[in-house]
């Protein structure tokens, strides 16, 4: 009867496509919006990541790596001299204003990487190299931001990507170009410079205290969070593991700004308002079907190969639908792969959406089980 | 006089109530019937006075509320719900007025229905359908849709669904009611050819009084009770007549 129950479902073929289609839309709703949320949780903590520090180092009253309450370099020091860390380098963070040809200004974040090593710097280049900021005056800037934010507009409004060997002011500093990178997109969006720590700061209008971060690395076969308590307990200062970092930062973002919260609703909404669909389209394809269940319970189908048919077209209602929809939504990752847009799709929403599809697919299957089993065959007999 | 084991069907005192309280309606009154092995009964009367419930009941899809049926000599009452799910399958086949059908499926896939819940493998079960199908005449149409065939062509779909797996009881609901005279003769021809023989049973629901030829003998129901059995068509227009 197995057959059967395929033939039945596929057999109709408008039917099954409608059904496809809503459980297609209901995979793609919630893929999309969880993606996007996943999106913007990864570009709030993205800035950590990229950096690949085991330790980050900052001062206590800082909750995220978009707050910024520079120390004095004088910490560097302090912090090299605790007992297990490998070595510490000084990142700066800051935002200033980049002067465009055009003579419009587009705010940027800058960052200045250590002189020597260039720890913290961008994971990979597109353009030229990471040590060409030893080259005088040279930014990198991000490949993204050169063909949008930071891109030269002709008279004709059509964008000039900014390229290798190309100026830009910053902050009244005239700089070149000498290589564009891929960077993980941070929350507030803004076109990413880095250049070297010293350069930044002559760059950077001047304070008192300068130095935003120090990334540090806890010596081999020692635990950076081990490491990093350590650090707090004897320089005073804050300093993380860059999970722990990960996490302050989240947090921060979730019990201080309502952007969390308000996108985490509407993904629960869009989940919701999936698995209904998913769930109430099979049911009514059962319903519509009630007759034909009536009719093979008459002629001696029991209730357990009803159910075995009615789960096993919930099953290829559930993966047909939810493959097209992940296809759909990879497609619609890819497409804004290089845009503003943030799309992020890690296994666990995949995971997640089939489980949560399939799932409702099977339920809504049950349910209409109930109907079928208290359905009396006697039914094919009224008019 | 017939013995128990050369009556296809032995219905004693069947009674069936739906609703209770003030809205309690009495289908069956205590109905007694028999139908022997080898003969097409019709069960005739006007609308509502519970052909339809009582061949329900014998079929094993509606449950009495009193009384007995025994088909070949087994009582369904007796059984439990899977036994009687699957005497049902093995022993009786259908013919539903509204031919139910399945729409998504070829009309070889429809007819193979009863061998596949009684466990033939699909690949067995597709050419004794093909036979079925070609013993009412439509051979040529298997791999059809039902919804290209004409009504009349559905109801014999359907009866090669009844057929196929050998039933030894048929239970038909209007099986003319959708068809021409023609057509509508044909289809009982067939059923009693298939339904005739030892160990066989064919009872017909029906309004069409153009098709009461073709019974051995007919029940006249009124009012949940069987009123008259007449051995022949014309026996009842006679006793119809000695009435008037």
């Amino acid at each position: 009867m197995r057959r059967i129950a395929l033939h039945m479902l596929i057999g109709d073929t408008g039917k099954y496509l409608g059904i496809v289609a809503g459980v297609m839309f209901a995979s793609l709703l919630i893929i999309q919006q969880m993606a996007m949320y996943a999106g913007i949780l990864t570009q709030i903590y993205s800035g950590i990541t990229a950096a690949h520090a085991d330790i980050w180092v900052m001062d206590p009253k800082v909750k995220s790596i978009d707050d910024s309450k520079p120390m004095t370099d004088g910490e560097l020091g302090r912090v090299r001299s605790v007992e297990g860390v490998a070595w510490a380098m000084p990142l700066y963070k800051g935002s200033t204003s980049a002067r465009l040809e055009n003579g419009d200004t587009q705010g940027i974040s800058l960052y200045g990487l250590d002189d020597t090593t260039f720890i913290g710097g961008p994971a990979q280049m597109v353009e030229g190299k990471l040590s060409d900021l030893r080259i005088n005056d040279s930014v990198i800037v991000d490949a993204t931001s050169a063909t949008d934010k930071l891109a030269h507009v002709a008279h004709d409004g059509t964008r000039i990507p900014l390229k290798v060997g190309d100026t830009l002011e910053l902050n009244d500093h005239r700089v070149k170009v000498v290589g564009l990178c891929t960077v993980s997109r941070g929350f507030q969006s803004q076109a990413v410079v880095y250049t070297t720590y010293n350069r930044a700061l002559s760059i950077a209008p001047t304070q008192r205290k300068n130095l935003s971060f120090i990334l540090a690395a806890a010596q081999p076969g020692k635990d950076p969070a081990e490491i990093a308590a350590k650090i707090s307990r004897v320089t005073g200062l804050g300093a993380y593991s860059s999970q722990q970092f990960v996490d302050r930062t989240l947090n921060y973002f979730i019990k201080e700004t309502s952007v969390v919260i308000n996108f985490g609703l509407s993904v629960v909404v869009a989940f919701l308002i999936g698995t209904l669909i998913a769930g109430q389209t099979f049911y009514n394809f059962t319903m519509d079907n009630l007759r034909h269940w009536g009719a093979l319970k008459a002629m001696g189908a029991g209730d357990r190969t009803i159910l075995s048919m009615i789960l096993l077209q919930a099953a290829l209602v559930g993966f047909v639908g939810y493959g097209v929809g992940t296809g759909l939504a990879c497609l619609m990752g890819l497409a804004m792969q290089d845009s503003m847009m943030t799309f992020t799709l890690p296994w666990y929403v995949l995971l997640i959406a089939g489980i949560a599809v399939v799932g409702i697919s099977g339920i809504s299957a049950l349910f209409s089980l109930r109907k079928v089993v208290k359905l009396e065959p006697g039914i094919v007999f009224r008019g | 006089m017939n013995t128990a084991e050369e009556l296809a069907v032995e219905c004693r005192g069947v009674t069936k109530s739906f609703g209770s309280g003030n809205s309690e309606v009495h289908a069956l009154r205590g109905v007694d019937l028999t139908v022997r092995e080898g003969e097409v009964m019709m069960l005739v009367g006007p609308s509502g006075c519970g052909k339809t419930t009582l061949i329900s009941i014998i079929a094993g899809v509606l449950n009495a509320t009193a009384g007995e049926c025994m088909v070949f000599g087994e009582s369904m009452q007796q059984m439990t719900g899977a036994e009687c799910t699957r005497y049902r399958g093995s022993n009786i086949g259908f013919v539903f007025q509204q031919f139910n059908l399945i729409p998504s499926l070829t009309l070889q896939e429809n007819v193979a229905i009863p061998l596949l819940i009684n466990g033939m493998r699909y690949n067995d079960a597709i050419p004794r359908a093909d036979k079925a199908l070609e013993q009412v005449g439509l051979a040529g149409r298997t791999g059809d849709l039902p919804a290209q065939l004409s009504g009349g062509q559905q109801q014999r779909v359907a009866i090669a669904r009844a057929i196929v797996h050998s039933p030894r009881l048929i239970v038909c609901d209007e099986p003319t009611s959708a068809l021409d005279h023609v057509t509508g003769q044909r289809v009982v021809e067939l059923l009693r050819e298939v339904a005739a023989g030892s160990g066989r049973g064919l009872i017909v629901v029906t309004h069409d009084s153009r098709i009461f030829q073709y019974a051995d003998r007919i029940a006249r129901m009124d009012d949940g009770v069987i009123q008259d059995v007449y051995g022949s068509y014309q026996e009842m227009v006679e006793a119809e007549r000695v009435i008037q």
